[in-house]
């Protein structure tokens, strides 16, 4: 890590202002404006619709792949526009990784499910490529599972290890930002736990956004939290101060269990 | 009862009923063809039976059954010999016939024309050769040892004959294109070519009269045979194909019988107006005619799936292209042949001639039909089944792949060719299965469009370009038409069309297995199990 990034700690890396977002009439975000500070864990929570998942793909445009998905408003990303038309997506996507609910690894070996990134972007060096694979496996906490079997296809793993395959694809490309869309959502308790600690560990290097349903794991993992509800931000702030003392009569009740 | 109803129990005997049928008819279908087929060939005995009117026949019995206006049980025999008795098959009642026999010394002999004949064989008049053997029968079979190196001589003659004629035939086209080009511009080129056509000409005109001088030699030596019936014939050995003696064969020496009969039908051509003979000329035809459709309709059907799917907009457009799409599957295969004569044929095809054959109209090089147009003809009739499967298979990966491939900064082009058509291979391949079996199968569009009764020439030989896509060609599928029914002796043809049926079936089945054996490779390489 490099000695500005050191510095930049606790500054906003992604600024959304004021965002609207709308599928065909319907709106999906109201308004939203949100500061994602570097190095910390943002999770997201609310009921199922709230809006959650889909702010979490505005930040790497992958609201772009649904043609009804209207956006306006401003999302900043290290200072420079993420919806300006003249934004280079390919290179954004690549600084802004993205791990999904279900996990998703590509009908291919373990090793090139890792390299993947890496060749699309033009890197075909097998002495880089192989350093990236034990670092992002190292990374990702699945190294010593797998280091023995690079070349089996990765469709043969288990729910939590494919999981954590997607993690090491993710950040074996060195993004400054990874996404993860409920990520433990299909993920049994021990397997969520693997998860939560890799998290924890991968705090250091990059921030993670995480969206969950699972209140617990947010309290857990997350050093700032966000409630959402029915496409609005209805508080953000630190996750103790959400828990244990919020702002909002909607986050209580959401939090104690009285609704969603 | 009513609950009887309810369980659903008779509508799982319905479909369970259902199946049986189908594969009951399927198994029928299968076993008449492999028996009618595989049958064929087995040397069977010649009887010998004397009738109440003294009169005696000798033949093979084909069929046993009760004679429908009498109803007294009958025979039908192949008695040959259909230049003496004007047919080959005889009807006879069983109360008619007084004894039967099978006389060891009764020989088959198959015959380059008017089929087999079945006699006894008296005599074999040498001439030029001295034959030692005891018997006739092992004289003629000394005699056919003797001769066979000089046949073998006139074949290659008869092969560098036919490169001759190749040659002298370019070099008259050539010809022909610089006399279209100018007459006095070229004079001196034509003069050379001229001269070196005549030298080819006259090369040719030798080597014809010596391979006829040969075959004249060899012509004197013949077999004297008499038949059931007393008549007595002098047979030429250069008529001869085959002869045996299925009365005194043991069971190996029919079974090496049987193997060179299998062995001529997939390597020989066919005589006897295809009734005889081999199939070779017609498997090459169907297999190279199904292959060309798959170079042209499987890039084309998975290009136009990818747009459709991947690039398109899903708007009304692209809704009537798709029902378009899927309906062109169910036009009638005589449609297609209809149109690929208008526009391949005539119209590309003439374009082609009228463009780069001139000098060569009236006669078409390109404007008539030929393998590649039938194979264009086919590929489009094809090309909607491959366009649908590919569809499928790609509307059937999960979301989550494309966006995993996406979300790493990977362009649409490159989750396409990296991801997505990997994964949808398998699919691909159950679409090009499906138009293969398809297009071994078709016959009317193919009809009008380049299949022929006897090409005398493959689409592929030595001679550069080596593929020759203006040349006709033949069809396992039409042949089965051709013999069967076009045949002037449908009757002796009847073991031909099953034996070309089951050789086409084979095809279809070797075509299909080979690509799900690739598909099964591809899809246990992209689907391992996740549990």
């Amino acid at each position: 890590m490099s000695q500005t990034q050191k510095q930049n700690d606790g500054a906003p890396i992604l600024t959304v202002s004021n965002l609207n977002l709308h599928y065909g009439t319907a709106q999906a975000l109201k308004n939203v404006s949100l500061d994602m500070i570097r190095h910390q864990v943002t999770a997201f929570i609310g009921p199922s619709g709230c809006g959650k998942s889909t702010l979490l793909r505005c930040f790497n445009r992958m609201n772009d792949l649904v043609e009804s998905a209207r956006i306006d408003g401003s999302i900043r990303f290290n200072g420079d526009e993420v919806n300006d038309s003249a934004t280079d997506v390919i290179s954004l996507r690549r600084r802004i990784g993205m791990v999904f609910q279900q996990s998703n690894p590509f009908p291919k070996s373990i090793y090139e499910n890792i390299v993947y990134g890496l060749r699309i972007a033009g890197v075909n060096d097998k002495a880089t490529l192989d350093e990236a694979v034990e670092q992002s496996l190292k990374n990702a906490a699945i190294w010593n599972e797998v280091k023995d079997r690079l070349n089996d296809s990765a469709l043969g793993l288990s729910g939590g290890q494919a999981q954590r395959i997607c993690i090491a694809r993710a950040i074996a490309v060195n993004p400054e930002i990874i996404l993860m869309d409920e990520p433990c959502s299909a993920l049994d308790p021990i397997s969520t736990l693997k998860i939560e600690e890799l998290i924890e560990e991968l705090k250091s290097k990059y921030t993670i956004v995480i969206v969950t349903h699972n209140m617990q794991q947010a309290a857990r993992v997350s050093d700032v939290t966000a409630f959402f509800y029915l496409g609005e931000l209805i508080e953000a702030g630190g996750t103790r101060k959400i828990f244990t003392n919020p702002e909002k009569k909607q986050t209580e009740d959401y939090i104690t269990g009285r609704f969603g | 009862m009513k609950v009887f109803w309810k369980t659903g129990e008779p509508y799982v005997l319905a479909t369970g009923a259902a199946l049986a049928v189908i594969l009951v008819m399927s198994l029928t279908l299968i076993g008449t063809v492999m028996t009618n087929g595989l049958g064929y060939f087995w040397p069977r005995a010649l009887v010998q039976f004397e009738l109440k009117d003294g009169s005696r026949v000798l033949g093979q019995i084909t069929q046993q059954e009760k004679n429908p206006l009498s109803g007294e049980r009958r025979l039908q025999l192949k008695v040959g010999n259909r230049d003496i008795f004007g047919q080959d098959f005889r009807w006879i009642d069983e109360k008619e016939i007084t004894a039967r026999s099978l006389p060891a010394d009764a020989v088959l002999l198959e015959r380059r024309e008017h089929g087999n004949y079945f006699g006894m064989l008296k005599d074999v008049t040498a001439e030029g050769i001295t034959l030692t053997a005891a018997t006739p029968y092992e004289k003629l079979q000394q005699a056919r040892k003797l001769v066979a190196g000089k046949i073998d001589a006139t074949a290659k003659i008869k092969k560098q004959m036919s490169d001759l004629n190749y040659a002298a035939e370019s070099i008259r086209l050539k010809l022909q294109k610089l006399e279209y080009d100018g007459k006095e511009q070229n004079a001196t080129a034509i003069a050379e070519l001229t001269a070196v056509r005549e030298k080819k000409m006259a090369e040719f005109t030798t080597l014809n009269e010596q391979a006829t001088a040969t075959l004249a030699e060899i012509g004197k030596i013949t077999a004297r045979m008499t038949d059931a019936a007393g008549g007595s014939k002098e047979i030429s050995l250069t008529e001869i194909i085959a002869l045996q003696r299925p009365n005194s064969m043991s069971f190996l020496t029919k079974c090496g019988a049987y193997l060179e009969r299998v062995r001529e039908l997939l390597l020989d051509d066919p005589r006897e107006s295809n009734t005889e003979g081999g199939l070779f000329p017609a498997i090459f035809g169907t297999v190279m005619m199904v292959l060309l459709m798959s170079v042209f309709s499987l890039p084309f059907g998975v290009i136009a799936a990818i747009y459709l799917r991947e690039y398109a907009r899903d708007g009304l457009l692209t809704r009537m292209v798709r029902i378009a799409v899927n309906n062109l599957a169910g036009v009638p295969s005589i449609v297609y042949g209809v149109f690929g004569l208008g526009f391949f044929v005539y119209g590309i095809g003439g374009s082609i001639d009228s463009l780069f054959f001139p000098e060569r109209l009236p006669t078409p090089t390109f404007g008539t039909g030929g393998i590649l147009w039938s194979s264009l003809t086919l590929a489009l009739l094809t090309v909607p089944v491959v366009i649908v499967a590919t569809e499928e298979s790609l509307a059937s990966i999960p979301k989550g792949i494309r966006e995993g491939s996406l979300a790493l900064g990977a362009t649409k082009f490159q989750t396409l060719t990296k991801i997505l058509l990997p994964m949808a291979t398998p699919g691909i391949m159950t679409g090009l299965i499906l138009s293969m079996a398809r297009a071994a199968g078709e016959v009317a569009p193919l009809m009008i469009v380049g299949v022929v009764k006897l090409a005398p020439t493959l689409p592929f030989d030595a001679n550069f370009p080596f593929f020759h896509m203006d040349r006709k060609f033949m069809h396992l599928g039409f042949h089965i038409y051709d013999v069967g029914f076009q045949s002037p002796n449908v009757e002796a043809a009847k073991p031909m069309v099953y034996v070309t049926t089951m050789l086409l079936l084979a095809i279809v089945v070797i075509a299909s297995s080979t690509a799900i054996y690739l598909r099964n490779r591809m899809r246990s390489k992209y689907t391992t199990s996740t549990f």
